[in-house]
This record gives structure tokens, C-alpha cells and sequence, in this order.
């Protein structure tokens, strides 16, 4: 029983990590439409700059975090936005998805030519040690992980439900034209769901980079099972992105643990043909009509 | 008549000089590497270290008055890649080929330079790359088959260990050391209590951590590539797993060390070369190394710095650029490092290609390996 509950703990926090992303890939459909495929590298980036300012800076880690989030939000958010998505968008979603995909290798090929190709160590932002409540023992990490990620979360859900922006955001997100005609500058809170998807992505890489390590080609895994848990939660909803990121991790856990090892790559794979046959909106999405 | 019979001297003098500024010129070596993907910590050492050997080779007059002209190709850690390049390097005229080091793609690019006779080194560990009757090829490390018994020894009388839970990639170089460590361990009387593969560059060990801790063997051996060892050891600290964590070579290298952090120390392994034993040609190695690449190079670097002067000291033993009497001559080769300092330790080549060296147990302590005893080659150099 022990040994679930640690399977279960531990799952939960590496699906946080897939949820925080997962997120993200969410929050951009709604506002924009836009599905982004560098959703995985838009996680490695940052966590080869923290170690910038960390390693070349000598910066301490949560400072180097912040930093790191302002250059995101300039990058990842704004840049990738205005550069990428505002010319494209206006010819649907097929070209963007392409333009995503090719800015997904453009940004491992540059790290790898103009880093390096080799992983680079990560510490936790959390100390060593485990936690122990007779059998059950989980570790600091696994805890601090379900802690920021949850708060991060819950403070999203407050900004979104609770402030004038983000009710507008939720406007833009649910119908544009209806936002327009209330005043909402639409394309300002466009911007903000970037920015939004841009620090998201930043503290996916605090947490995942210790475990992943800091490679050109560590968003590859996280990117694909992100939108795998996105897919399944249901992809206009957050509260899909959420349940769908915890839903694969806690059953690759599962998988890895009482099935074999071997099989746990494959887990979010199969939820996600099955979801896609069974129940396309997803397990908490609502299915849209369209008229032809 | 005359004129036709000037103009025909004078194409042959031409020609002539041709072949004579080719066999003159400098001698092409290339390095299939592992310098992007999952190989490309043990890749870029090995290519670095054959880099280092190179430019020594040369800056002393080259191989028998011929500079030698290393061009390294990065097979991105894949196998199909390694064997088109593998092509590439016969159609540029290699005279020897070294690499690739991962043991998947070699037993792929082999068959290219086995066809065109061309001497090929590995990193490569896996016990079928020698097995296969090529006589071009030819190791810088020991095959599976001798490293295992000796490890098994040691888990036997020093750990003292009844069971052991065994962590490896599903690979070439995972494969065959899994199967040569279950029948190692097997002689021994070790009972193999859970038999865990993962994915080469797997990113999540939690599965297989707590799989080795509700085994309850008396230990863990762990046999995957550098990337996926670190992030397996930083795991089995994250779970708080506190026997002992055995490995092979790649456990305890110089970037395992760097990327697992702390989660390193405790952990054990056999090696065929480390910069920490005391030999004064390896000290001297270690030096030069950090010089020119400002780090500590792990055992891959050693193997290409000494495959590549093993090169060297059959050549000049053949006394001409022609690989086939090249490998006639690796077979049975003894180069001894009193006379050829870059090979590092005295070295034997078996007809297989295998080689026999002496080799190390080390403990990584305090973010260093530390050399904890020398083991003798299987059977005394003569």
C-alpha cells in the first residue's frame, strides 16, 4: 500500500509537470486557435538560459528564474507571437501547425549548433531527502514539485475567474466577436495568454530539467505527452489540461511499476487513441459544432 | 612517332608524380561519432580523444613521414546514419576507421568497411560485434564477456551480495551486457531477483527504482548509456535507495558524475580506463587532455587517444599504408606502453579483434572516481 501511495504521489507530480504545459497548449487554442507543436522546446529553452544565469552569472536558482521568465515572456511570448502567429493565423491553423513544427527543430538544430549537443546537469530547486511516514515515503522533491505546480495552477484559475483581465481573457477566448463588441481590446489579451504560456513553460522547466537534464532534445518527450494530456483532458477546457497531465503521469507510474517498465512510454499513447475513438472532446471538453 | 612517344613519357611522369604525391600526402583516418543524439557524451569524448592523439602523431612527424587527416562525421547516435557514412568514408579512401562507439550502429556500419577491407576501432562493447568473423575489426575496450566475470567476482566476494536486481538498456550495448552479466552472475550463484530494461534515452526512472526496490536484492547493477545512468542514479538518491549500486564503465564516467551530481557517490563500477589510475602514461594523458579541452575526459576519450595510437604502432610495425596486412597484423599484436606511451597500459589483441589489458574497480567519492584496486589482464601479457 505504501508503494501506491508513493506511485501515486510521484505520478502526480510529474503530471503536474505535463499539466503546466498541457495548460498552455490549451490556453493558446482558446484565445488564438493556435496549436503549438514547439510547445516541448518552448520548455527547453528556458531551462538552458537559467543555467545561464546561473552557471555563467552565478545567479541563485530563484533569481535566475525570474529572469528567466522575462526573457520568456519576451521570446516565447511576444516575439512568437508578432513574428510567427499574428501573420499566419489569418490563413488557419494548417500553416501555423507547420510553421510550430518547423520552429520546434529550428530551436533543437540552434541549440545544439550554438550550445551543445550533450545534456547539461540541472540541481533541484528542492532539497534532497525524503520524507518518511513509516512505510510511506515520498520525496522533498515530489512535494515541492505538486506545491508550485499547484500553486501556479490555483493562482491562474483566481487570475481567470476572479480579475476583470482575466474574465476578458475568457471572453476573447469564448467568443471574439461578442469581446470586440463589449469594448475588450482583444488583441492585447491575446498577448497576455502568451505571456501566460511563456512563464508556464518556464517553471515546467524548473521542474522537469532535473530529472530530464538540460538537453537540446528534452522537450521532444515533454511536448508530445503535453498534448497527448491535453488531447485527453479535453482541449478547450483548462480543467481538462489539468485532469489529462495527471492522468498520464499517475498511470505511466502505474504502468512502470506493476506492468513492466518497458510498456510506460506508451501509456499516454494508448489513453490518447482511446479517448480520441470513444469521447474526441476529451474527458472534460465540450464538443463544438461548426457549420459548413 | 616521336611526338606520340614524348607525349606518352610525359603522361606517365605526370601520373607518376600523381601516385607519388598520393602516397606522400597525408593519410585519411575518419571518425564515424556519436557528436549529437543519445551517444553524444561517449561520441564527442572518443572523437576528442582520437583529436588529441592526432595532432601529437603529427606535431612528431606523422605515421612512417605522413601527416595523418582526421575528419569526424556525426552519425547523430543512429544506426542508418552510421552506415551511409560508413560508405562515405570508403568512398573518400579512409585507411582506417574509428568508430562509431555505440555498439548498434557499428554492427550496422561494419559491413561497409568489412567490404572495402578497411581496419575499423570500436567503442563498442557489445560481446556479437567480435563474434562475427569480420577480421577488420578490431576494440579499444574490453567486450562484455571478459568485463562481466570479472564484476561478478567482485559482487560475489566484496559485496558478498545473494541477489542482485539488474538495470538495463534495451540496445545493442544493453542487450548483450545484460546477457553476459546474467550468465556471469549465474556462475557465480547470484540470483538475478528482478530483470528491469528501459528505453535508451529514457527520462523517467521512477518505475524502474521502485521495481529494484521492492526486489529487496542485496543490490543493484545498472547498465545503460551515460545520459541514463545519471538521471537512474539521481533517482535511486531521489528514492532514498541505500545498497550498493554497481555498474560497468559507463556508471562511474567523468559526465555521469558531472550530470548525476551528488547521486553518483557511493557508486561502484569495473573500468577499462580511467584518468584516475596511477599509471604515469595515463596521468600524463589526463593533463594533456584537460589542456586542450578545459575538462576531465572519461573513458571513451581514452579509448580513441589509444585506438588511435595503436594505429600508429601497427603501422609502423607493417611498415606501409595497406590495411589489409594491417589486420593481418592487429591479430595477435602486443604493444607495450614502456614503447608506445599512447596506448596507455600494455594491450593484446586476440585473432578475434578482443583485446586483454590490465583494468580497474572504482567508487566515486566525493564527485571523484577513486581507484579502489587494479585487476590483471585475463590472461599475463607476454
Amino acid at each position: 500500500m505504501a508503494d501506491f501511495l508513493q506511485l501515486i504521489i510521484s505520478g502526480t507530480a510529474t503530471g503536474a509537470i505535463y499539466a503546466l504545459c498541457a495548460l498552455g497548449f490549451t490556453l493558446l487554442w482558446q484565445a488564438s486557435g493556435t496549436i503549438n507543436f514547439a510547445q516541448g522546446e518552448f520548455v527547453m529553452l528556458p531551462a538552458f538560459v537559467m543555467l545561464f544565469f546561473i552557471n555563467t552569472a552565478g545567479l541563485p536558482v530563484w533569481i535566475a528564474f525570474l529572469l528567466t521568465c522575462l526573457v520568456a515572456m519576451l521570446l516565447l511570448g511576444y516575439t512568437f507571437k508578432r513574428a510567427i502567429v499574428d501573420p499566419l493565423i489569418r490563413h488557419g491553423v494548417i500553416p501555423l501547425v507547420i510553421a510550430t513544427l518547423g520552429l520546434s527543430i529550428g530551436m533543437k538544430q540552434l541549440t545544439k549548433a550554438g550550445v551543445t549537443a550533450q545534456a547539461m546537469p540541472f540541481n533541484s530547486p528542492f532539497p534532497d531527502g525524503l520524507l518518511a511516514l513509516g512505510d510511506f515515503k515520498v520525496s522533498y522533491a515530489d512535494i515541492g514539485t505538486l506545491l508550485l505546480a499547484g500553486l501556479i495552477v490555483i493562482g491562474l484559475q483566481l487570475f481567470l475567474n476572479r480579475t476583470v483581465t482575466g474574465r476578458a481573457m475568457q471572453a476573447v477566448a469564448q467568443n471574439t466577436d461578442a469581446a470586440k463588441v463589449l469594448g475588450i481590446n482583444v488583441q492585447r489579451m491575446v498577448l497576455y495568454t502568451f505571456l501566460i504560456n511563456a512563464v508556464l513553460a518556464v517553471v515546467a522547466a524548473l521542474l522537469v530539467t532535473p530529472t530530464y537534464l538540460a538537453k537540446f532534445d528534452m522537450g521532444e518527450s515533454i511536448g508530445l505527452k503535453a498534448f497527448y494530456a491535453a488531447i485527453i483532458g479535453g482541449f478547450n477546457q483548462t480543467r481538462g489540461a489539468l485532469l489529462g497531465g495527471v492522468l498520464v503521469g499517475v498511470l505511466e507510474n502505474l504502468t512502470g511499476a506493476y506492468v513492466s517498465p518497458a510498456y510506460k512510454e506508451g501509456v499516454a499513447l494508448l489513453l490518447f487513441l482511446v479517448v480520441i475513438i470513444f469521447r474526441p472532446e476529451g474527458l472534460l471538453g465540450k464538443a463544438e459544432e461548426r457549420k459548413v | 612517332m616521336k611526338r606520340l612517344f614524348r607525349n606518352s613519357a610525359a603522361a606517365l611522369a605526370l601520373a607518376a608524380c600523381g601516385v607519388a604525391f598520393a602516397q606522400q600526402g597525408p593519410v585519411q583516418i575518419v571518425g564515424l561519432m556519436e557528436l549529437s543524439g543519445t551517444g553524444a557524451t561517449a561520441g564527442t569524448n572518443f572523437d576528442n580523444g582520437v583529436k588529441l592523439a592526432v595532432k601529437e602523431i603529427n606535431a612528431a612527424g606523422g605515421i612512417l613521414g605522413r601527416k595523418i587527416e582526421y575528419t569526424s562525421m556525426d552519425t547523430q547516435s543512429a544506426p542508418q546514419t552510421a552506415k551511409a557514412l560508413a560508405q562515405k568514408a570508403v568512398d573518400q579512401g579512409a585507411y582506417v576507421v574509428m568508430g562509431p562507439v555505440f555498439s548498434g550502429s557499428f554492427i550496422v556500419s561494419m559491413v561497409e568497411t568489412k567490404r572495402a577491407e578497411i581496419p575499423n576501432f570500436t567503442g563498442g562493447e557489445a560481446a556479437n560485434i567480435t563474434q562475427q568473423g569480420n577480421p577488420y575489426v578490431f576494440r579499444t575496450s574490453f567486450t562484455q564477456s571478459t568485463a562481466m566475470p570479472k564484476l561478478a567476482r567482485y559482487i560475489k566476494d566484496s559485496v558478498k551480495a545473494k541477489s542482485v536486481a539488474m538495470v538495463w538498456v534495451n540496445n545493442d550495448f544493453g542487450k548483450g551486457g545484460r546477457d553476459s552479466m546474467s550468465k556471469a552472475l549465474e556462475a557465480q550463484g547470484i540470483k538475478v531477483a528482478a530483470d528491469i530494461s528501459t528505453d535508451p534515452g529514457q527520462v523517467d526512472f521512477s518505475a524502474a527504482v521502485l521495481k529494484v526496490k521492492q526486489s529487496n536484492a542485496d543490490a543493484v547493477f545498472v547498465y545503460t548509456n551515460e545520459e541514463e545512468s545519471a538521471r537512474a542514479l539521481r533517482e535511486l538518491k531521489k528514492q532514498g535507495y541505500d545498497k550498493p549500486i554497481i555498474g560497468e564503465t559507463t556508471l562511474t564516467g567523468q559526465k555521469v558524475i558531472e550530470l548525476a551530481g551528488d547521486a553518483a557517490n557511493g557508486a561502484v563500477a569495473h573500468v577499462g580506463l580511467t584518468v584516475d589510475a596511477p599509471q604515469p602514461a595515463i596521468k600524463a594523458f589526463d593533463e594533456k587532455f584537460q589542456k586542450d579541452y578545459k575538462y576531465k575526459s572519461d573513458h571513451n576519450g581514452m579509448k580513441g587517444y589509444s585506438g588511435m595510437y595503436v594505429v600508429k604502432a601497427i603501422t609502423e610495425k607493417v611498415g606501409k599504408f595497406d590495411g589489409k596486412a594491417f589486420a593481418k597484423a592487429m591479430h595477435g599484436a602486443t604493444i607495450r606502453a614502456k614503447d608506445v606511451p599512447g596506448v596507455l597500459l600494455d594491450v593484446h589483441f586476440d585473432d578475434n579483434g578482443d583485446l586483454d589489458r590490465e583494468s580497474f574497480l572504482v567508487k566515486v567519492v566525493g564527485g571523484k572516481q577513486v581507484v579502489t584496486a587494479t585487476l590483471p589482464p585475463v590472461n599475463p601479457i607476454q
